[in-house]
This record gives structure tokens, sequence and C-alpha cells, in this order.
């Protein structure tokens, strides 16, 4: 009958519902019959470094099928996590990279990072072209993300942000390259705890449950030399032809490990020492789930041993560098035997053996002495044998150090070395920090300073910090390049070749991208002494309270006769006679 | 006559939701017992069942990740390490530099700028208990935020009746765990109010033990004792607010914990620990089916 036939309709409807969501306004659309096309990988690396430290790096990777570019909405989420997901489709974001760093990366100690990152919070995102105010949309994303992440990036305003236009180009696939959508902005001083590693664990599909999440203990990661956490959002090629994209996730999660802090004199490793867990799963929505040990070093066995030892190995060029690593596949059940679990363990023996000497690194410090002025100087160290690169050096410098631009000085080995491209946008006190890009030449096997002088600003009394004899943090220098690697020139003599094909170089690793990040620079400014105007007020009001009380003393005060108080005779007498209702005497 | 069983129960209380605002407002190394304090109260308020976004945790200062905590992302509350109160799963909105005198009563009013996040907001309504702690350095009328700035209990007082004019809360409790606490509570004048001190007026309140591994004075003696007392309700138990008035006497605390309820309509023996600390809902469970397509029938029928 006809309330039957209506119920049904409305169960039809509420059914479709639930595949996607659907505007009552709007027609039903029919499900999408590959529904299941969200994708996540997770890997873990882990490299023993020749200090003895150990270096683990996790990358957990969701793709979406999603495509936001001609403004689609989307509701229907499966393994991409909602709020990221709201966040993009509502500040029409193209891409996101967002890193928590507690320590510094010691290059010339540990080697090249695989993703850099710079100490404290750096944000830097490319915005669609759709977007008409971008500073207002830049603000809005910083508050959502500070709620998101739990962190202070709230304080990321006009004087931290600057809009380069050379070092950070995008990393996903498109076409605009309109810098005035890019926003960059670090904060040196923003801590990383476990307020923030809590919400990056539950972005992840399977949370800190199952997989390699569940090796995420706050207390182990923190004790640590160096941890670094980031979310990369980029858009990637769907297939081959790349008619359409779709939306990668990547959660990255960087940790060195110190031997010596972490207890116990045995110089071995294991994800247990380290983690203080081990892996019984891998997560299982994850189409990949694999562990890959850096044995490169170790072909003979000499550097150290690892067990349980694994037949399946794989290389890859990294960073310039043909690496070998011994691969668990947590996919596989065998991988965990038959305790059920993966404990890895890996032996030290010898530190002899030089470890590749990066090719590029760089520091940077104050010189200068006093509260009034100093200079910034950056050193780039060059440690290719013979052949000289571009590095294109980022500075952004908060305006209340102001630099003095007629005093920047390039120099290597001794001479001048003028850079071929210079872009510098200069302050507005408390508008926007000073930016300055160069494109510098490093000739090989050399050391290149770059200096430029600035004063120290006094700043309004409500504008320092709590702390403010603590200083104030300069945001750490990015320098980025494609670095000649050594390794794969060398391999390409050796070969046997055709004439035809080895004339000009062509080799995929003849250079790969690296960028590096200088310390942050912590600078005195000049404080003035906070308990002043409390001092002032008690002085002023103590010499105004003394000098006018006398003065109305002096102006009002009459003077009486006062009889001296009779005896006790005299008094009891009064007594009497005012009861009596006689005047006293 | 109040009727504390069943259904009378269920109605007494008045409130549907409770929040919880837990500020800390000191900053340094030294003060790492108040970030303590304020982190013990967030535990039991979580264990009880106040789930993250209905609390707003402000730290004025990193405790557990600083550099010079020997053991890095704990706070403990005991000494020889027993109790980590910072734990694995804790959500601080206002950290550092952003605990400001401002923040804490644009939070308490609902004054915040359009793009604050929802977990940075204090979304109570008129059914709402809400559960107010602050720890730090204080004196005769004012709290000190920050080693920079200060509150007073006059602005205090002012924000707690912005409140209620704005129908934020239904009802109010208010602990304060600083030196001359009774002073921050002397100017209230909005009804439903409860407020708590760790001391009264001219008396100083003390740090409870310090442990020699980490260095520093690990909790207040009022917190200390309110943690344990706290550490003992579950999200069914019966105590009530008499019991509350009385943790921590001069004995264990050396100052004289004060409390007051003049402003508060009901019975404080009348009011549950839980109606503010935790998050119960009554769920009322009947055997009855009951038939929906009646009421369809006859609007079929009109």
């Amino acid at each position: 009958n006809g309330r039957a036939i209506k119920l049904s309709k409305v169960l039809k409807r509420w059914e479709a519902s639930q595949v996607g969501d659907v505007d009552p306004g709007m027609s039903v659309a029919p499900p999408h019959p590959h529904t299941n096309t969200d994708s996540f990988q997770e890997e873990l690396v882990v490299r023993p470094l020749h200090s003895g430290d150990i270096y683990a790096s996790f990358q957990f990777r969701t793709v979406w099928e999603a495509d936001f570019s001609r403004g689609n909405k989307v509701s229907h989420y499966q393994l991409f996590p909602k709020s990221l997901g709201q966040v993009i489709s509502k500040f029409s974001v193209r891409e996101l990279h967002i890193s928590f760093t507690q320590g510094y990366w010691r290059t010339m100690q540990w080697g090249q990072p695989f993703l850099p990152s710079p100490p404290g919070a750096e944000l830097w995102v490319w915005f669609q072209d759709s977007v008409t105010d971008v500073d207002g949309t830049w603000k809005e994303l910083t508050n959502v993300l500070s709620g998101i992440f739990c962190a202070s990036l709230n304080f990321i305003d006009s004087t931290n942000t600057v809009q380069p236009s050379a070092a950070f180009k995008p990393l996903g696939v498109g076409n605009v390259t309109d810098h005035r959508f890019l926003r960059y902005a670090t904060l040196p001083r923003e801590i990383v705890c476990t307020e923030n590693l809590t919400p990056w664990k539950k972005l992840l599909p399977c949370g800190s449950k199952a997989g390699l999440a569940v090796l995420l203990k706050s207390e182990k990661l923190f004790h640590s030399s160096f941890h670094s956490q980031a979310v990369h959002i980029r858009p990637i090629c769907q297939d081959q032809r790349c008619k359409s994209t779709s939306l990668e996730l990547r959660q990255t999660l960087n940790a060195v490990f110190d031997l010596h802090t972490s207890g116990q004199a045995k110089r071995e490793w294991s994800l247990f020492k380290m983690f203080s867990r081990t892996l019984t799963e891998a997560c299982p929505l994850a189409s990949s789930s694999k562990i890959y040990i850096d044995i490169t070093d170790n072909s003979q066995g000499e550097q150290f041993e690892l067990s349980p030892a694994s037949s399946l190995l794989s290389q890859a060029v990294v960073l310039g560098d043909r690496r070998t690593f011994s691969v668990y596949d947590l996919t596989d059940q065998a991988t965990f035997g038959s305790t059920r679990s993966l404990n890895l363990l890996i032996r030290l023996k010898s530190t002899d053996g030089d470890m590749l000497r990066p090719l590029l690194h760089a520091e940077r410090y104050v010189a200068g002495y006093g509260l009034q002025t100093g200079e910034i100087h950056t050193v780039m160290y060059n440690h290719h044998p013979y052949r000289s690169f571009p590095v294109l050096l980022l500075d952004s410098v908060p305006w209340y150090l102001r630099l003095y631009i007629h005093t920047l000085t390039v120099t290597s080995k001794g001479k001048e070395n003028k850079p071929s491209y210079i872009h510098y946008q200069p302050s507005k006190d408390r508008l926007r920090p000073h930016l300055l890009e160069m494109l510098v030449q490093l000739p090989p096997n050399s050391a290149t300073e770059v200096t430029v002088e600035f004063e120290r600003a006094l700043l309004k009394w409500t504008e320092y910090t709590p702390d403010p004899n603590h200083g104030f943090y300069v945001g750490s220098s990015v320098i980025s390049s494609l670095v000649p690697s050594t390794v794969a020139t060398n391999t390409s003599i050796t070969q046997e070749q055709p004439l035809f094909s080895s004339f000009f170089p062509c080799k995929e690793e003849l250079s790969y991208f690296v960028r590096v990040y200088t310390e942050p620079l912590l600078v005195n400014l000049p404080t003035p002494d906070f308990s002043m105007p409390y001092n002032v007020i008690c002085l002023t009001c103590t010499v105004v309270a003394v000098g006018y009380g006398s003065l109305y003393n002096l102006l009002t005060r009459s003077f009486q006769i006062e009889e001296p108080s009779p005896g006790l005779a005299k008094r009891i007498a009064n007594v009497i006679r005012r009861m009596r209702g006689v005047p006293p005497l | 006559h109040r009727n504390l069983n069943g259904a009378g129960q269920f109605f007494s209380s008045g409130h549907t939701n409770n929040w919880a605002v837990l500020v800390c407002t000191s900053r340094f190394w030294f003060n790492y017992r108040h970030v303590a304090n304020t982190l013990s109260v967030y535990r039991s308020v979580k264990r009880l069942g106040i789930p993250d976004s209905h609390i707003v945790l402000m730290l004025a200062d990193d405790m557990a990740c600083n550099h010079r905590n020997p053991k890095p992302a704990t706070v403990f509350s005991h000494k020889n390490m027993e109790l980590n109160v910072y734990g694995d799963d804790v959500e601080v909105d206002y950290r550092g530099y952003e605990v400001t005198v401002e923040n804490f009563l644009r939070v308490l009013t609902g004054r915040l700028p359009p793009s604050t996040p929802r977990s940075k907001r204090l979304l109570s309504d008129d059914r709402s208990n809400i559960l107010i702690y602050l720890t730090g350095h204080g004196g005769n009328g004012f709290l000190k935020f920050q080693d920079s700035e200060e509150i007073s209990n006059v602005e205090l007082a002012d924000a707690f009746e912005q409140m209620w004019q704005k129908r934020r809360y239904n009802e109010l409790l208010f602990i304060i765990d600083t030196c001359q606490g009774a002073s921050m509570y002397e100017r209230f004048y909005s009804p439903n109010l409860m407020a708590l001190a760790s001391s009264q007026v001219g008396e100083d309140s003390l740090s409870h033990q310090p442990d020699l591994a980490i260095g520093v004075h690990l909790m207040d003696r009022y917190t200390f004792y309110l943690l344990e007392f706290l550490e003992d309700i579950h999200p069914a138990s019966k105590t009530n607010m008499n019991d509350l008035f009385k943790v921590c006497p001069k004995s264990q605390c050396v100052s004289t914990p004060g409390h007051r309820t003049d402003l508060f309509l009901r019975d404080p023996g009348s009011v549950l620990i839980t109606d503010f600390f935790g998050s119960v809902r009554k769920i009322e469970i009947t055997m009855e089916t009951i038939n929906l397509t009646d009421p369809i029938k006859q609007m079929e029928e009109k």
C-alpha cells in the first residue's frame, strides 16, 4: 500500500546516503564502483651511525583519491583523516608541509637525513590559485592547525611569515609557481612534547594500536638526541598519463638515539631498547609494511651483526649514494617467527670506517659584542673534491634585528664571490621580517662565508616576552641545492656501455636535491629593568604623600588646649555630680 | 526535603554536561610543582569521564620536555617517580606564552577571535557544570601569570558575573591553590558559585616533597592531598562536597584551607563530587517496547 512504498523510498534514500553524503537538493549520485581506493603504506628505515648512535625514520603514506582542484566537495573519508581533509578543502590548500623538531641535526656526525627539518616548528603552504585573500586564509589556517596539533602556531603572523621566491618550489604536481600563493614561517622557540605526538598519531589509519606506530612511545622518543615529526600533503599523479591527481599524505618521524644516554653498557641496539616495544603485527589496513636496515657498510659483517637475519635485500639510490638494505616484510607472518614478535637486534662491533662525508653543510653564528650591533655569519661548506655547484640561501630575519644590507659580503677562499641572483625584501617595523634569498656558486672544496651587520632595536615594553633575558630567536637559514653525487659518477666509468649512449652524462643519479638547515640564532636584545615602573610609582607616591600631607597639616591643623585629666577623687566626684544633675568640677 | 533516590536524584543537579578549565600560571623550571598540580587534576578529571574536548588545559611552561628534566616526557607527582601524571594521551590547549590573563578571561567569557579552534574554546551553556582550577604564585587579592602580569580577585568576580549573565554555566566550582588563596574568592557575587582555596588570607601555601633526582619540589600540599582524595573517587561514588572541604586539614597542609558556599543554591552535602569532577551520564534502562508506527498512522488518517 501507499505507506509501505513511501517508507521503502525513505529507506532507499537513507541507504544511498550512507555511501556518500547527499545534499537534499541534489540528485542522488550512484555509488563509486571502487570505494576502496585509499591506500596506506608504512615503513621504518634504521641506519646505524658511525658514532654508535642509531637513526630511525618512520614514514606513513596515505593516498586519497580525491581531487580538490576543481572545487569538488568531498565528505566520505576512509583512511585519510577527516580533520586534515576538511582543513584542505576549506582553505583551498594545494600543498602543506609542517614539521615539529626538537634538537639540531648534526650533519657532519650523522650524515644527511632523509627529510630535513629545522629546530622548532616550520610550516609552508602552497594555496590553490582560486584563493583571493591569501593572508587572511593563512591566518585562519595557522589557527586551525594550532588546534589540531596542540601547538602555539597561532603566533605565526605577518611578522614572521615570508613569501620565498625561489627556495620552496612545490613538491607535488601542478603548474602553479606564482609565489604569491606560497607562505613560509618558522617558530624556532616551539617545543615538541607528547601533546604534539598524540594528535599526530591519531591521524594514522591504525592509530597507535597496530603496525609500526605501536613503537611510538613518547617516553623513549623524547629521550633522544634528535626528534622530528612532520606532515606532508601534496598532490600526486594517479597514473602514468596524469589526467587526474590524488592527494598524498606523508607522516614522517625521524629520531636519533644516543648510545650512552640510553643506558646499559652493551654496544647493541634493538627495537626494544629504542622503543621499549616489539612488533607483533602489521597494520591490517596497510598494503605494505616493511622495515629496512641499512647494511651498506656491513658487507662483510665487520661493523655490526644483525639478527634475525633476513633473506630479502633491496638496493636503492638515496641521497646520491647506492645503499643496500635488509628488508623485513611485516605482512608476511613468517617474519615474526615462532615467538609471534619481532625484535631486531643490532650488535655493534668495530668503530672503524669512515662515514661518507656529506658534500654540503652549513653553520651560522652571531659575532660582535655589546647590545647594540652585531654580525650574522653563515658559513657554507662544499666538500666535493672537484665540482662546484650553486646553492640557494634563504634567510628570514625578524624586524628587530635591523640588517644593513650594504655590509653584505660573500667570500670564498678569501676572494669575493658575487651571487648571481639576489632577492631582498626589507623589513617593516612590527609588520614584516627581512627576506634575503641569494644564489651563490660554491667553489669545490671550500668554505663560503656570508656576513651581514645588524643593529638591535629597542622594543616597546609590552612587546617583551615574560622571560626576555632568555633572548630572542632568529629562525634557521635554509640552503637548498642540487648536489652532484660522487658515487654515481664513479660507477658510470666502470660500467660497460655502448659509445652512442655514453657521450653526454645522462644518469638519473647524477645529482640529488638537498636542503640543509643551519642552527637558529639566540640573540639578546637590550632589555629594560621591568621592576622600574613599580619603583617609580612607589617613590613618586611616597614623595607626593609626604609633601602634600605636610602642607595640608600646616594649613589646616588648629591647636586646642586640653585640660590635663583630673585625679581619681575628682573623677568620682564628677560622676556623683552628673548623677545628681549638677555641672561637673 | 530532597528525594535523593531514583528519579529525584536524576533531576536534583540540573546539569547536562561538564566542562573543566585547568590553568597553571607559572613559568620556569623551579615551578615544576604548579604544572604537576594542574596535570594531577587533569588526570583525575579525565579518569572520571570528562573528555578532552570538554577540558581547556593551560600550561604556562613545558616541564615534561624541558631540557632540565632527567626523565623526558614525564611529570611526576610522587617522589621516587611513582606516578606519572603527564601520561601518553594529553592535549594541552594553551601552552607557553599563550597563557595570559587576557586569554584566560576570553576563554571564560567566550569572547575569542572567530578563527579560534574548538579545542581552545569553552563552549558551555546554561546546563553546564564547570570546574575551574588555578594554581601558581599569588598574594592578597591577586594571582600572578608568568611572572609578568596579574589577575585580581575583582576581575575574576566580574568575569564570573559575565558568565552568569550570558548563561554560560549552571553551577561553577572554583578551586585555587596559591598563597593567600582565600582572597581570590572574597569578591564573588554571582549565584551558584562554590569556591575552595588552599590557604587563608595571610597564610602561605606550602609545597610538599622534593625529589632528589629531579631536583625540585614535585607538588603543592593541598593538591597532593586533593589528588589522594580524588584517586579514591570512581564514577559511581556518592561522596559529596562536605568530604572535599575536609581535604588537607591544618595538620597536613600547615595552612588552613578555606571554602565558600554562601552563593551556592544547593546544600553542599547534596552535591556529589562527580557533579563537577566527572562527566556522569545518567542512563535509564527500560524493558518496555515502544511502538513507533502508531502516531504515523494517526497522521495519515487526518
